[in-house]
């Protein structure tokens, strides 16, 4: 039986990764999973210097799901290199996806320079749809063009494959994930966070500091797999799903619809082993389907 | 490797209005310490995130763990209907506990900051002065905090029990004095008792809380603000559920 995947030459030995932020950089879920089981861990947005992000509240639950408003705090990609990098070392297995955040094209390249020369490092994702940052982020997420200039300035720098992570908070995610193929991108990933709010009725106010947060979980996970389906018949590019997966049928699910790999989230958040029992849960149902190859049901559902 | 695992629910009890006692044989008992929590997970699915508790008491020769918890949402609504024989999904235990230090211990708690305290004030090794502050004479756990302290003192908001006031009002009619003060409360508890601490001169620790989601240091969400940059986070940042909830009350803004 064949688990193994390939984006843009870089090998997974199999399509089960975590979504970035919400498994730092594997350090603490270290404690719960042998991360040298994992396809990949896709670390937090990491930016050119330290990030002190969102006032709290930052989390909020909702009815199957939740919200956060984090604001991308991370320690700087110096700090990242010399601690996440080498603590990520020890696990030859897994292939290791960097997140990257900015306020700016500028500050976006400095830390792909700086990644450039770090081996450890398989592959960049470029967070251009984080909606709860105000300047960068989703700004360069929700038009075409910028898009598809930003794919192009970091795919120019990139020493790395790069995967650009687009926001679901668009009329059209199609229009995007076209304008990042025209730019360059060797992969997509999808979905980013929806943006949602949710008030207190007693206190009559905002739950978040930040008012609005990205809505995660098994409640948006059909919006994800949609746009999975959608995006996956506008481009040629592998792409990597993400969305509320929690199950292994939820990440069979977005295969089928397209995704060459899945990405698990808030699922690790009530179930610190939901990477693992995925994976588990995955080959179980190849064995039972006689499935040889995992590639063979790669976007099968038209 | 850590798990997360399925307990029993050994009894459940109402011990004031709003507020439970349950009892819970979880093998995060083996390991735990005074001011550390456990994460406790609904048994309905669409509510995905643990509610993190503190402990009240540990009972390392039962297997068991006390937890002393306000219903104030649907998920402690659930815990609270929970009885002998239920099974909850907990995770655990979670975060750093109170360090001893010093001989002498003044042991401050306000409203659902009271239970923490009961395990430390069991543990301390030498003589505490509980200090309690509660709303009305509804006084939780005041029974046992006069078994396992030299002293209890209580503060009540309506003045019906003890000092008419607040712990902080309690610990200066009482001029209270030791070698380390050991406070969980509402924030404008803890930035009392810090500064009564700061003017007597005496070490002091504050349990704090915030909204969390993983519980153990992944996420970032439950964050609270550092008086110096912060070693793993590089800004003004700690996080709640992994670097505390216990911190020294001069590394944290109050």
């Amino acid at each position: 039986m064949n688990t193994k995947v390939t984006i843009a030459g870089v090998e997974f030995q199999n399509p089960i990764m975590e979504a970035s932020g919400t498994f730092g950089s594997g350090m603490e879920y270290s404690e719960f999973v042998d991360l040298n089981k994992l396809g990949a861990v896709v670390t937090k947005g990491v930016a050119n210097v330290p990030w002190p992000g969102n006032p709290t509240p930052r989390i909020a639950e909702v009815r199957s799901g939740m919200l956060n408003a984090i604001g991308l705090q991370n320690p700087g990609v110096d700090v990242f290199c010399e601690r996440d990098l080498k603590f990520l070392e020890q696990f030859k297995d897994t292939r290791v996806l960097v997140n990257v955040c900015g306020h700016s094209a500028e500050e976006y390249i400095e830390v792909v320079d700086r990644l450039a020369s770090e081996s450890r490092v398989d592959m960049l994702e470029i967070n251009i749809s984080c909606p709860n940052v105000k300047e960068g982020g989703i700004a360069f997420g929700q038009d075409p063009k910028a898009v598809e200039e930003i794919t192009r300035l970091v795919k120019k720098h990139a020493k790395q494959p790069i995967v650009m992570k687009l926001s679901p908070n668009v009329t059209d995610i199609k229009v995007m994930a076209k304008a990042a193929e025209a730019g360059g991108a060797d992969a997509i990933s999808l979905i980013n966070t929806l943006t949602g709010m949710k008030i207190d009725v007693e206190r009559q106010s905002f739950v978040l500091a930040n008012k609005t947060g990205g809505m995660s979980g098994p409640a948006v996970h059909p919006i994800a797999v949609r746009m999975v389906y959608e995006c996956s018949n506008a481009v040629s590019i592998p792409i990597i799903g993400m969305g509320g997966i929690s199950t292994w049928e939820d990440a069979v699910e977005m295969m089928l619809a397209g995704a060459t790999a899945v990405s698990v989230g808030t699922a690790n958040f009530y179930n610190p082993t939901a990477t693992t029992d995925i994976l588990q849960g995955v080959v179980e149902y190849m064995e039972r389907k006689n499935i040889e190859d995992i590639n063979d049901i790669i976007g099968i559902v038209r | 490797m850590k798990v997360k695992e399925r307990a029993n629910v050994l009894s459940q009890k109402k011990l004031a209005d709003g507020v439970f006692s349950m009892v819970l044989e979880t093998k995060a008992s083996e390991s735990a310490v005074p001011g550390q929590f456990i994460n406790i997970f609904s048994n309905d699915g669409s509510k995905l995130l643990p509610r993190p508790i503190s402990i009240c008491e540990i009972d390392k020769a039962a297997g068991t763990l006390r937890v002393v918890y306000r219903v104030v949402g649907a998920g402690t609504t659930e815990f609270s209907g929970l009885s002998e024989g239920d099974t909850v999904e907990v995770l655990g235990p979670l975060g750093n506990g109170f360090p001893f230090e010093g001989k002498t211990a003044i042991v401050v708690g306000g409203g659902i900051g009271v239970p923490p305290m009961l395990e430390l004030t069991k543990q301390f090794p030498g003589p505490v002065t509980a200090v309690m502050g509660y709303r009305n004479d509804d006084l939780f756990l005041a029974d046992e905090f006069i078994d396992a302290s030299n002293e209890l003192i209580v503060a009540t908001d309506d003045g019906s029990v003890g000092v008419h006031g607040t712990v902080v009002d309690a610990m200066k009619e009482n001029d209270l004095t030791a070698d380390v003060i050991y406070a969980c409360g509402p924030k404008p508890m803890l930035r009392g008792v810090a500064e009564y601490a700061k003017d007597k001169g005496i070490t002091c620790y504050v349990s704090m809380e915030e909204r969390m989601a993983c519980g153990v240091g992944a996420c970032l969400g439950c964050v609270c603000q550092s008086t110096d940059v912060d070693d793993h986070s590089h800004v003004n940042n700690k996080r709640v559920c992994k670097d505390g909830p216990v911190f020294l009350s001069t590394e944290v803004v109050l």
